[in-house]
């Protein structure tokens, strides 16, 4: 059972990990508007690729 | 003929009309706006659009203009952002933006412009964000790009504010997240603990496995908790108490009993209770604020289409464009069709018709000359004019309604939740509970006086009574929306709970805001000959005899001619027909028109039918009362509500209106201007106890909307009005606003059960602890019961169904 000192905190680490990458999202803006992308992703099937989605989302100074 | 009725325009998928057909054309338009779109499309390989498959509804309407003021320094000063390697950013607000082709089309303009680096567009708010590198290409070229395609573009006037929010969002959804994790895992570790409760467990386990929950608590208390801190702390500087205030008292409660008890090693610790207390209320709240987000965001949209530009006129005879603000009194503007006014002020030259529907809501245009008084926000229909600016800018009558709209939105009076209404009673009672504990435990065992007392805090802290109001109304929020109704703030909900005073608008409310044939007495064989003349004419009258026999075979008209505010006369199938006004049509042909007019009905605009000469028939066109509206309006008469119409039209009209409703005169107002409506609404507000409801469609309507303690658009409203509104209707007719009125009531109804039993459980919580009785199992028990109960309540609760008819 003394396995459980290291699992759980290994466990809390990747919570804390988890945690940030969500924060690190969000103050990028990834959650700023969920609807536009739902309908962007509906036409992205074609030959040329766009000069404004390939840098990916742009975060407002 | 009949098969010309069958085309559509290629772009908008509109009828063409029959004067725009181009026989043997591939491809037909209904007007030059589609064309100039289509060409553009066609013209950069973006046919795809058109797979897309989204219905299109409405025809372009480019605005023709030059968009010049974009370029202005000043323009640039207020609107445009640097955006790094030599770019620059603006937000621009995009008129037309519904579905995902418009997506598709906007975020192509690099494709259709050098120089352009990105734009991308938000649905939700119909924002663009261009990038654009200035010395490539000028924004007014961009602008012009966009109004070509039917998206017409007007400066966002939020930007500021809008950083500042969207810094708020992010910061309460990182909370959400990270309070949710934490509660997440913290019931992973106090799952291990119960099941050790009820099974037997090893010292050193349980010891463990409190501290990891003691660990993990921490940061959600001092971070996302800290919110509630926070509210508590400006409540009791305000020497009011909200109900952060026993939140906060239970959280801290909690917290320091939880961390003496890991560290003494005995008794409960609450943190699972807590974790999971902060992550639900905060959801709760931004729940909330994401409704009453969207309506202020309406509210600068709204600002954001008041015209920035006029044409002026200098004296040597040069047309300069300049900045709405810079115009000053005295200076002559140009004004072509199709473009808004851009100031109050007198015709100088020329004669046109004006579109006034933004201030009266009247959508027949009004025909203006030289001397008239013509206002900023009315459109200029058929002919260029020169208008002497009298009242520029803000001093405008639209810039003052406007603002009035602005003004009584933040001036209305929040509602009072029913469970911030009751928490001074309930901190009061608790903190009372709390002492008698005390005191009553220290004379009969000191030793567990303070524990229990403590245990009382926790036990009663408002999880559930904080939840039921947030979670009923945003439940019934969402099943009026797939009713189609639309609420922007829950406390609109609250309001509409007990009956009070309706005004309702009468054009596009009660009315379908179309001109359709009504009464026609005459025989049937003049009809073909009546539309054979109406074909030719662009009138809104003639769209009426248009829709009133579809199916007639019409023959051709030839030799017609139009006399502008009279009628149209021509020759069809051998027979001199002339069709117009009573005045027009007896100026030209004999007859006794008596018997056939004087049933007309004085709410509807006569027409005269003259066929070679002698007058055969009468029609009776005006806008229909629609179908449902009588019963919809007895109905709510039913339920308490004192329904009374308010209307910019003439008085007659409206009397008329009323007769129909079965509704008394003197509820029937006609003749008001939006400043009346206004007065009308804010002075029954005073003076009535009851909610004060105003449904309307314009922009005419917009500030007694902003106004009244509940504002409702409806269907096909202006966009002005729909921004004011705190609950919008996307189904035509007055039977939503039934349906609204009773989900109300329920929503209400299941408020107070849900206050009922979070109320229950913390009387039964506070008893068990007052007795000394309350254990870890009782206490991890009740406490996420109670929160479950008010969850539950509120996501069955039928509160919009579909009511019989």
């Amino acid at each position: 059972m003394s396995v459980l000192y290291i699992v759980v905190p290994v466990a809390l680490l990747i919570v804390a990990v988890a945690v940030g990458a969500f924060v690190w999202a969000a103050n990028r803006g990834q959650f700023d508007d969920l609807e536009t992308p739902a309908l962007r992703m509906l036409h992205d099937d074609e030959e040329r690729i766009l000069p404004a989605n390939d840098r990916g989302p742009v975060s407002p100074p | 003929m009949t098969s010309v009725r069958c085309l559509r325009c290629v772009h908008c998928g509109l009828d063409v009309p029959a004067g725009f057909v181009e026989p043997g054309a591939a491809s037909q338009f209904c007007c030059a706006g589609c064309r100039v779109a289509y060409r553009i499309i066609h013209e950069h390989g973006l046919d795809q659009y058109y797979r897309l498959g989204e219905k299109r509804e409405a025809a372009v309407r480019s605005t023709q203009r030059t968009y010049e003021e974009f370029d202005h320094p000043s323009f640039e000063d207020l609107y445009v952002r640097d955006a790094g390697n030599g770019l620059s950013e603006v937000e621009l607000y995009i008129e037309g933006v519904h579905c995902a082709s418009c997506v598709w089309l906007v975020e192509r303009v690099p494709f259709l412009l050098e120089g352009v680096a990105r734009a991308e567009l938000e649905v939700r708010r119909s924002l663009a964000r261009i990038t654009w590198d200035a010395n490539a290409v000028k924004l007014s070229n961009v602008a012009r790009m966009l109004d070509s395609l039917g998206y017409a573009p007007h400066p966002y006037r939020g930007v500021r504010r809008d950083a500042l929010r969207r810094k708020e969002d992010r910061a309460m959804l990182v909370r959400i997240g990270v309070s949710g994790a934490i509660a997440g895992n913290l019931m992973l570790a106090a799952a291990a603990l119960y099941a050790g409760w009820a099974g037997g467990m090893e010292h050193e386990w349980q010891l463990f496995f409190r501290w990891v929950s003691f660990v993990l608590v921490t940061p959600t208390i001092l971070w996302p908790g800290r919110v509630f801190f926070a509210g508590a702390w400006s409540a009791l500087r305000a020497r009011t108490l909200h109900m952060d205030v026993p939140i906060a008292l239970g959280l801290a409660a909690g917290y320091v009993q939880g961390a003496i008890n890991t560290i003494r090693d005995s008794g409960p610790i609450y943190f699972d209770g807590l974790a999971v207390l902060v992550f639900l209320l905060l959801v709760g709240r931004y729940v909330q604020q994401r409704g009453q987000r969207a309506a202020a965001d309406g509210a600068e949209l709204l600002f954001s289409l008041t015209p920035t530009t006029a044409r002026v006129i200098d004296g040597a005879g040069a047309v300069h464009e300049v900045p709405a603000e810079a115009l000053l009194p005295g200076t002559i503007i140009e004004v072509r069709p199709g473009e808004t006014l851009a100031a109050d002020g007198v015709v100088a030259d020329g004669r046109s018709q004006l579109d006034m529907a933004l201030l009266t809501g009247e959508s027949r245009p009004e025909s203006v000359g030289v001397g008239m008084k013509v206002y900023a926000g009315t459109v200029n229909v058929t002919s260029p004019i020169r208008v002497r600016v009298e009242q520029p800018g803000e001093s405008s009558r639209v810039a003052k309604i406007l603002r009035q709209v602005e003004e009584s939105g933040r001036r209305r009076a929040p509602v009072v939740q029913a469970a911030n209404r009751m928490a001074p009673w309930f901190v009061g009672g608790v903190l009372a509970l709390a002492v008698v504990t005390f005191v009553v435990w220290r004379s009969r065992d000191p030793a567990r006086a303070m524990d229990n007392a403590i245990a009382l805090l926790i036990v009663t802290c408002p999880c559930a009574l904080a939840l039921s109001t947030p979670l009923a109304v945003s439940a019934a929020i969402a099943r009026a929306a797939r009713r189609g109704i639309f609420v922007k703030g829950g406390d609109a909900l609250e309001s509409l709970a007990r009956p009070g005073r309706i005004f309702l608008d009468k054009t596009g409310t009660i009315t379908e805001s179309r001109t359709a044939l009504v009464q026609w007495c005459g025989p049937e064989w003049v009809q073909p000959l009546v539309l054979a003349l109406e074909a030719e004419s662009t009138h809104p009258l003639a769209a009426g005899f248009r829709a009133a026999w579809p199916e007639a075979e019409v023959p051709r008209a030839c030799e017609t001619t139009h006399v502008v505010g009279g009628g149209i006369a021509g020759n069809v199938a051998g027979h001199r027909v002339i069709v117009g006004s009573p005045a027009f049509v007896k100026a030209r042909a004999l007859g006794s028109v008596g018997a056939m007019t004087s049933r007309m009905d004085a709410s509807l605009t006569p027409v005269l039918v003259a066929v070679d000469g002698r007058i055969v028939a009468a029609a009776g066109l005006g806008d229909p009362i629609r179908g449902d509206a009588a019963r919809s309006v007895a109905r709510l008469r039913s339920r308490g509500w004192h329904v009374s119409v308010l209307s910019g039209d003439a008085g007659a009209v409206v009397a008329a209106i009323g007769r129909e409703l079965d509704l008394p005169a003197r509820d029937c107002e006609g003749g008001m201007s939006p400043e009346d409506k206004l007065h009308m609404v804010e002075k029954v507000r005073d003076e009535e106890d009851g909610p004060v409801v105003m449904v309307g469609d314009g922009v005419n309507d917009a500030a007694a909307i902003a106004a009244a303690s509940v504002g409702i658009g409806v269907h096909g409203g202006a966009e002005a009005c729909l921004s004011a509104a705190d609950i919008y209707l996307t189904r035509p007719g007055l039977a939503p606003l039934v349906e609204l009125v009773r989900g109300a009531e329920r929503t209400m109804g299941v408020i107070k059960r849900n206050l009922a039993f979070s109320l229950a459980y913390n009387l039964a919580g506070a008893a068990l602890a007052m007795t000394g009785s309350i254990n870890p199992l009782v206490a991890a028990i009740l406490m996420p019961a109670s929160s479950l109960t008010v969850v539950l309540s509120s996501w069955h609760a039928r509160t919009f169904v579909e009511s019989p008819a």
